[in-house]
């Protein structure tokens, strides 16, 4: 029975940890390539997953298309956003671009409210309802899906990233910006690409998050749970970002389980801050970050 | 090829940096550009490469000419595509890319065939034999030679029609400088690509071009075909270190070159 237990707490966490690296993952690579902080990264994942419910259930769009449809949408968005919110503060002061990305995270939010309402909605899930059984642990088939999703997506970005082309331009984008330039690398393209494939990966994690939880505007908290899973693998870490999330995901359930008993409920919001707190005694920098990264 | 006219540009909005400086590149030929820190020297490369704006600074006044295009208004990525690339002061390789990808990122603008591409890939290799070993290495991990050499090879990956170095002799023992000046040399010939480099080593630099500008504050204070430059009185002294007499400079006469700059300027 315990062992059961177990696995179904590591799979959970998985799961959420799943989701917490793709938005930990969409931080990351637009502070890598832009050096800006992007606050509304849980808001586009909140954005990105209405935007699927419409399709679905207004619109009757079967789930893969208005999925797909939802992900084009998004990236077309988000490019938009670099183009017209963020590139023309390019080179202000730090805290001027971090607040002009909270306030854009407080209209995304605020425009939900507006047209879909602030109450909770059932997001129509494809997965099948029933459990699915592995060594005797009944398990939600949505956290199954969401796993194998988000593993898929960072092998796909994983070989983008060191084969192709345009990922290699992106790096180099990431790591010199006045060398790219020389290079006769698209810098600006870049930057908006960085927008793009963050949202896209919002937008999937979005549309998981939802099929096993539910709609809400305030969503985007969850977010805060991306914040130290970036903290813990480093800023600028796009492995560390997965790593981290991945981390915080499983423990945060399986301290939730085994220690609400002696810690109280709620034990399970605050592991992964606790993490972060030890973590930075040994390491300021993350498990994998860089040294001279500043933080924000 | 290459024609700077009267150019004149600004760092802020305030701080003077080129006074008007016009400079000259023949097709094929390898020109050296020299002056002490703080002359100009990346500044003029910067603007040529369209990257002033990126840097906070704004051409003023005068022209860039490239093979009939006025090219001081075009972005970056058109100047590369037009034939120039440069290879920045301090080598800037991407540290955390391999060899190979540093290389092969300089091919970004291209639009010819892979098989062209691939042909341009080995003939840096060809330049650069040590690199050979070196392909999988994270570039950071290179050395300062490796480094240089690599970040050449890259320059040549865009199959330019110019290429400026900026200091490619920065850092590295004499044995490997002279090294780098014999391949620069090479590629200018067996490549066709014009040459401007910029060069704290005045020496090796004006042994190898044709023709030289010197630079001070901000003005092209001197120029000339090399070998007359060599034989200048005050080239040697200044940046060649040779004395009438005397084999090297003492600190003295370099207070003395204060007042003699005057002279020049
Ligand atoms: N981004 C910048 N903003 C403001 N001033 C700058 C900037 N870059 C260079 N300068 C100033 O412009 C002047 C010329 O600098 P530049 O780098 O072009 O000189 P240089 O001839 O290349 O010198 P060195 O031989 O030391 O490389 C210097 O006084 C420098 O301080
Ligand atoms: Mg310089």
């Amino acid at each position: 029975m315990g062992f059961q237990i177990l696995i179904q707490l590591i799979i959970t966490g998985l799961a959420w940890g799943s989701i917490y690296a793709c938005i930990a993952l969409g931080f990351v690579l637009i502070f890598k390539s832009t050096d800006i902080f992007n606050f509304a990264q849980p808001e586009l994942m909140m954005f990105g997953a209405y935007i699927a419910f419409t399709l679905i259930t207004t619109l009757k769009l079967p789930f893969v298309l208005g999925f797909f449809c939802a992900l084009i949408l998004m990236v077309l968005i988000g490019s938009l956003l670099e183009m017209m919110v963020v590139r023309p503060m390019i080179g202000e002061p730090v805290l001027a671009v971090i607040m002009v990305t909270l306030g854009l995270a407080n209209v995304l939010r605020g425009l939900t409210g507006l047209f879909w309402g602030y109450e909770e909605l059932q997001f129509p899930s494809p997965f099948p309802e029933e459990p699915l059984i592995i060594f005797g642990a009944a398990i939600n088939q949505a956290e199954i899906y969401t796993i194998l999703a988000t593993a898929i997506l960072l092998v796909i970005f994983f070989l983008f990233f060191k084969y192709s082309g345009a990922g290699i331009s992106m790096r180099a984008t990431a790591e010199d910006t006045r060398t790219a330039f020389l290079m006769g690398i698209n810098v600006k393209g870049v930057f908006t690409a960085s927008w793009a494939i963050a949202s896209l990966v919002a937008t999937i994690a979005g549309v998981f998050l939802a099929s096993f939880t539910f709609l809400e505007p305030i969503m985007g908290h969850v977010g805060l749970k991306a914040l130290p899973a970036i903290i813990l693998g480093g800023l600028d870490s796009v492995h560390g970002a997965i790593i981290g999330g991945l981390i915080i995901g499983v423990t945060e359930n399986l301290a939730g389980f085994y220690l609400e008993d002696y810690l109280g409920s709620g034990i399970n919001e605050i592991t992964a801050y606790v993490i972060v707190l030890i973590v930075m005694m040994i390491r300021p920098y993350g498990l994998f970050g860089t040294k001279e990264i500043e933080r924000v | 090829m290459l024609q700077v006219n009267n150019l004149e540009a600004v760092y802020n909005d305030i701080i003077l940096v080129l006074r008007g400086i016009s400079l000259d590149v023949p097709d094929g030929s390898i020109i050296a550009f020299l002056g002490s820190n703080g002359a100009g020297k990346s500044t003029t490369l910067t603007a040529i490469s369209g990257l002033l704006d990126y840097e906070d600074g704004e051409i003023m006044k005068g022209t860039i000419e490239f093979d009939g295009h006025a090219i001081h208004k075009m972005d970056p990525q058109e100047i590369v595509r037009l034939g120039i690339t440069q290879v920045p002061e301090g080598r800037r390789v991407f540290g955390e890319l391999t060899v190979d990808e540093n290389i092969r990122v300089g091919a970004h603008t291209r639009r010819d065939g892979k098989a062209e591409v691939e042909q341009d890939y080995n003939m840096v290799l060809g330049y650069f034999p040590v690199l050979r070993d070196r392909l999988k290495l994270q570039a950071g991990f290179c050395s300062g030679g490796e480094q240089q050499m690599m970040v050449i090879g890259r320059a040549l990956m865009a199959r330019p029609s110019l290429m400026m170095l900026d200091e490619p002799s920065l850092g590295l023992a004499p044995i490997l400088m002279s090294e780098i000046f014999e391949i620069i040399k090479r590629i200018n010939r067996e490549e066709k690509v014009s040459i401007l480099l910029v060069e704290q080593n005045a020496l090796m630099a004006l042994a190898v071009s044709e023709y030289g500008y010197i630079m001070e504050n901000g003005r092209i204070v001197l120029d000339g075909p090399s070998k007359k430059l060599m034989e200048n009185e005050d080239v040697k002294e200044f940046y060649l270190g040779i004395k009438e007499g005397e084999e090297r400079k003492s600190f003295a006469e370099v207070k003395h070159y204060k007042r003699r700059k005057r002279w020049l300027s």
